[in-house]
């Protein structure tokens, strides 16, 4: 645009959707929703090693209310789903969500009843991280995805990414609801 | 120590089957004598079985005696074990609750409650205790199929 070259350095233009994006995808916080032993690999990701904050996502929020991102971070079991949703519901749009780990993922080698085989059977996911459980760096490789999906100005649950070894969406044949 | 416990046990309740295996002697009792039997192991001097250790179901998945509950006893004071089974009819799978005896019974027998289904006369609180009030199948039943029954734990809508 022109309006740059009239002003000089100090304008610089955009859509306001890009500008929103921008500040959206660099201030995700987290709502940890640790059910599992992936959640102390959830921890190191936001403590002083591996530092979210060097990305805007240190701000573990306890209260889906003031969260953008659901971390499932475990094995979710039909009785927990239903807690996996009510805070999914709680937390204003919005809103993009990572499965942690193989359990969340895919159910991992959980194949039995009661274990809920992928939590995309119930709340949209954006990445699927892959590990048993994953290192706190593919945590951080899942969040600059997804920043980079925020910027695109993609809507939740579109396209999902995944992230590490292809065991993340290896599923035993088709996808079956266990029960 | 097992000898003596056993013929405690049969000078006091008649003649009963019993195994011994590595040290460890197991004793079937029938359901209808097993909370005096277990009362008398607690309280009698020479036994002193005050710690029930563990209450679990089986499924023999046999025509007769299918369900059988075993109890884990240990006596802290005397530093012995001994084992307990007691055998249910499929058609009747009714054990009477030890919950009076030994109180941590009562969680183990809500847990072998929803577990096998067995059903415990007397209990004070049996409830399910890991799946939900709602679900209708005792899920470590051999004739349970691993993946469940479609469509009996529900899911949160998409």
């Amino acid at each position: 645009m022109g309006l740059e070259q009239a002003m000089g350095d100090s304008f610089l233009t955009t859509r306001i959707v890009d500008a929103i994006n921008w500040c959206r995808k660099n201030s995700l916080w987290p709502m940890p929703m640790g059910i599992s032993c992936c959640a102390i690999e959830m921890m190191a990701f936001a403590g002083p090693r591996f530092d979210s904050a060097r990305f805007g996502s240190e701000v573990l929020r306890f209260s889906p209310r003031q969260s953008d991102i659901i971390i499932v971070a475990g094995t979710t079991t039909y009785k927990m789903a239903k807690v996996v949703r009510k805070i999914y519901d709680q937390m204003p749009d919005p809103k993009w969500v990572i499965a942690m780990g193989a359990c969340t993922s895919s159910g991992g080698m959980y194949r039995t009843y009661n274990v809920v085989q992928g939590i995309d059977l119930f709340i949209p996911v954006d990445v699927y991280v892959a590990g048993c459980p994953p290192r706190p760096d593919n945590l951080i490789n899942a969040l600059l995805l997804l920043q980079q999906k925020v910027a695109r100005g993609e809507s939740r649950g579109a396209a999902p990414a995944f992230i590490g070894e292809s065991s993340a969406h290896h599923r035993l044949g088709s996808k079956t609801q266990a029960a | 120590m097992n000898e003596q416990v056993l013929q405690l046990l049969q000078g006091r309740f008649g003649p009963l089957e019993s195994s011994e295996f590595r040290d460890e002697l197991t004793v079937v009792v029938p359901k209808e004598k097993i909370v005096e039997v277990c009362l008398f192991l607690k309280e009698h001097p020479d036994c002193r079985f005050n710690l029930l250790s563990d209450l679990c179901g089986i499924d023999m998945y046999t025509p007769v005696a299918r369900f059988g509950v075993i109890y884990n006893l240990f006596s802290i004071p005397r530093n012995h074990r001994i084992r307990l089974k007691t055998f249910a009819e499929e058609s009747d799978p009714v054990v009477p609750t030890v919950s009076g005896v030994w109180a941590t019974a009562n969680w183990h027998e809500r847990e072998t409650f929803d577990m096998f289904g067995i059903r415990f006369a007397g209990h004070p609180d049996l409830r399910r205790m890991y799946l939900p009030d709602e679900f209708e199948y005792y899920p470590l039943r051999k004739d349970f199929p691993l993946m469940g029954i479609p469509g009996s734990l529900p899911l949160p809508k998409k």
